[in-house]
């Protein structure tokens, strides 16, 4: 640690420290605020976590644990189990007999009042989970709090009402459920990945195996606990933890039929080739580098408050986060005067201080992937702000940090870095906005702000991204259909559309 | 002494023109007999990634006209392949040796699912979009919007019926394709290409490549500026091989398995569905 930290005492010197040098607001000096931290003691960590197959907590057959970290501590949270091929082949086969024996025979109506009765139970938790989330994943406890477990309940409420009317949203086509579903989900919204995953899945008659991000598998042994306290039938809902072998033994698995995949590019792209001539079918949601535009004519306090959202939610740790900012010359002095204010007022820190903005990185290996980018965004040339709030001395934490003078070619402008770093860059008429937005592999989501109302559409109907954000931004529902064009995947999760992914149709 | 007939070179169709390979190469094409037909193309990887750059360029144009005009297009494309219909039944019988009755049934067929698609234009966006009810105070809607270029890899036979079976539905959205026809009987479909040609289709919309697909499906499925196949070559081991190819840029890959192409099975919203990418906005409500 103490190299890193020297290493960036030499770097400091370069960076242009936002707050020091523009005092103009002056929100988080004028007064101390007092620690707010969220109480944990209510909640209750085992210290080692099986295997959920079957409706049971099981020893794993690899014998092999591993450990979880609070990112923001370093403290070991829990050990939980490192499935291997066996364990893997054990869950689907518990989900193939659960989906064979129970779960495709059920009355649909019946299906979905299990679904709900899940959402209720959640609804219940909700503290402890938000609690859980934080400590496992970093993440300020406000967002796990009111944005997190708020939805993961949504999406298991709404889903649970579709059980019975599939007919409804298929017309014309016999509706089946597809069997056993494999689904791998990220680190960045551990829950409500698993929600977006599960719940569909299950309202639509299939049965799952889940696997949890190695980082971030907590929250999931606590929704496998909620499967349990609603009388779930055992198998319908099975959750395996490991990393990426354990990843691999589910996508290969004969007798899955259907991957859903959230992560990034390069494993999507893996996972396609691996299930090519397979018969399953597939479904993948990928990285993003969303731009954020903002013109002239848009609400410039609204819209700095949309770039600080955008990028700064969630530490940057969002597929969908708009980490390219486009702002129109016109206004880039204003729109970057504002931004270098509103940054130095963000509080990073304990994530479960209520009064936190910005929590933890993830995890050690997701700080060296930020630094390490960061690092390149220098040596090509742009210019690098950043906040100058205090650093926690442990833990993994990074200042929100965005970079002027960036062109189009920097790895900054073109990779998904996944942390609390925006690169800047300017353009002058709608036709350049849109091009250089367009001008990358990815097509997730973006972000328009303008207060006239047909440019609006003119500029959101150019956009070759799946999701777009009109004056606004992250904003998620499951009865909104979130997903990608070109490289950040295909199919949708939430909606009509999200159902299409589990069903069978002839 | 006969009058001496005009033979005709069957040429690629890539961007509203009729060029001759790059590579100067040509392969005969028998008739059903086995006699000598005609010579056509035997298309390039370089002939593919030309096809491709013009569908790319063509395509925001092509996606950008009113559903009403795209629908009158495809209606136009119906009416002169009706008018023409005897010609095209007689060399739809000569290359694959059906009786002529078979053979003015396919062309039927043909140009009644071209009016099927004209018809969908400024209908399927209607099915296929939503408005959202979200928990929060935004307008949220949900709207279809065509995936892009897409490669199509057309079927040995039915070779004419099925051409059109696929290409409808993906230009109807707004795409622009590139397909590699039927390498067996690819004279029909390149004599479609005349109709395709004038029907007021902008010009690298529809590209047409003949050739051998061994050769030219693998460029179309790794190709970084496709984003979409419609794969309905028929063959098992080929469509592994695109479905694994096409993950170099994460294409949308449709394997088809036709029994019927006759039937109305084979047509439909689905068809359309399958090359739209759903886009999702969101606005505030407020003043």
């Amino acid at each position: 640690m103490a190299s890193v930290k020297e290493e960036e005492a030499s770097k400091a010197r370069a960076i242009r420290h936002v707050a020091a040098e523009k005092p103009a607001l002056e929100f988080g000096s004028a007064w101390e605020y007092s620690p707010a931290p969220e109480s944990r003691d209510h909640v209750r960590l085992e210290s080692r976590y099986g295997l959920f197959i079957g409706g049971k907590f099981v020893a794993p057959k690899s014998g092999k644990y591993f450990e979880t970290v609070n990112p923001a501590t370093e403290e070991t949270l829990a050990e939980v189990a490192d499935a291997n091929a066996a364990d893997v082949d054990a869950a689907v086969r518990a989900a193939e007999d659960a989906y064979r024996k129970r779960w495709s025979r059920l009355k649909p109506a019946e299906r979905g009042k299990y679904v709900y009765r899940i959402a209720r139970l959640l609804q219940e938790k909700s503290r402890e989970l938000a609690v859980i989330e934080t400590m496992d994943g970093g993440k300020p406890i406000k967002e796990s709090r009111d944005v997190d477990v708020p939805l993961v309940v949504a999406h298991f409420f709404y889903h649970a009402g579709w059980a019975d009317k599939l007919d409804w949203a298929f017309p014309r086509h016999t509706v089946s459920p597809i069997g056993v579903c494999g689904q791998i989900i990220p680190w960045n919204f551990p829950l409500l990945m698993a929600a977006w995953k599960i719940a569909p899945a299950i309202a639509c008659g299939n049965t799952v195996v889940l696997k949890p991000a190695e980082t971030t598998p907590l929250t999931a042994m606590a929704l496998a606990k909620v499967c349990e306290e609603a009388d779930l039938p055992p198998g319908v809902v099975n959750i395996v933890t490991g990393a990426g072998e354990t990843g691999a033994a589910i996508v290969n698995h004969p007798r899955v039929k259907k991957i859903a995949f959230t992560g990034s590019t390069d494993v999507g792209k893996i996972i396609q080739r691996a299930t090519a001539g397979t018969g399953k079918r597939l479904t993948l949601e990928l990285g993003g580098k969303a731009a954020n535009i903002i013109f002239e004519d848009a609400p410039i306090d609204q819209a700095v408050e949309g770039i600080i959202n955008g990028i700064y939610f969630n530490q940057g740790h969002v597929c969908c986060a708009g980490s390219r900012l486009l702002v129109q010359e016109s206004i880039a002095d204003i729109v970057l005067a504002k931004l270098s204010d509103r940054i130095a007022t963000l509080r990073l820190g304990d994530p479960l201080d209520k009064n936190t903005d910005v929590g933890a990185i993830n995890s050690k290996m997701q700080l060296d992937k930020i630094r390490e980018l960061v690092a390149s965004g220098v040596e090509e040339g742009a210019e690098i702000h950043q906040s100058s709030c205090p650093i926690p001395s442990k833990g993994y934490f990074f200042p929100p940090t965005f970079f002027t003078g960036v062109a189009q070619s920097h790895r900054i402008a073109r990779e998904e870095i996944f942390g609390p770093v925006l690169s800047v860059m300017t353009f002058r008429t709608p036709d350049e906005a849109v091009e250089k937005a367009n001008n990358i592999p990815y097509g997730l989501s973006a972000g328009v702000w303008t207060d006239k109302g047909s440019k609006i559409f003119k500029i959101t109907s150019k956009m070759r991204a799946g999701v777009v954000w009109a004056n606004t931004f992250n904003k998620f529902d499951p009865a909104s259909p979130f997903g990608g064009y070109k490289e950040s995947g295909f199919g949708r999760e939430g909606g009509v559309h999200g159902l299409r992914a589990y069903v069978e149709l002839s | 002494m006969p009058e001496l007939e005009i033979r005709k070179t069957y040429k690629l169709y890539v961007g509203g023109e009729f060029i001759r390979t790059e590579s100067g190469r040509y392969d005969p094409v028998p008739d059903a007999k086995g006699e000598f037909l005609a010579n056509v193309s035997r298309g390039s990887r370089k002939d593919v990634r030309e096809a491709v750059r013009k569908a790319r360029a063509a395509q925001p144009g092509w996606a950008a006209k009113t559903p009403y005009l795209k629908g009158q297009i495809l209606y136009r494309m119906a009416e002169m392949l009706d008018g023409r219909a005897e010609s095209f039944a007689a060399l739809l019988s000569e290359t694959r040796g059906i009786p002529a009755a078979a053979a003015r049934k396919e062309v039927r067929a043909a140009s009644d699912r071209l009016l099927h698609y004209a018809g969908w234009s400024d209908k399927y966006g209607a099915l296929l979009g939503t408005v959202n009810p979200v928990a929060s105070g935004y307008f949220d809607f949900s709207v279809p919007e065509p995936t892009g270029v897409v490669g199509i890899v057309a079927p040995e036979t039915p070779d004419f019926l099925a051409l059109v079976t696929h290409l409808a539905p993906v230009i109807v959205a707004g795409n622009a394709v590139v397909v590699l026809v039927s390498e067996k009987h690819p004279l029909v479909s390149l004599e479609f290409a005349e109709i395709l040609a004038t029907s007021d289709l902008s010009a690298g919309v529809a590209n047409l490549i003949s050739g051998r697909k061994e050769e030219l499906v693998p460029h179309l499925a790794r190709h970084m500026d496709v984003n979409a196949i419609a794969d309905a070559g028929g063959d098992r081991a080929m469509s592994k091989a695109i479905q694994a190819d096409a993950a170099v840029n994460v294409k949308r890959v449709k394997s088809y398995r036709i029994a019927d192409y006759f039937s109305d099975d084979a047509q439909g919203l689905d068809f359309i569905e399958s090359f739209t990418e759903t886009k999702t906005t969101w606005h505030p409500i407020g003043v």
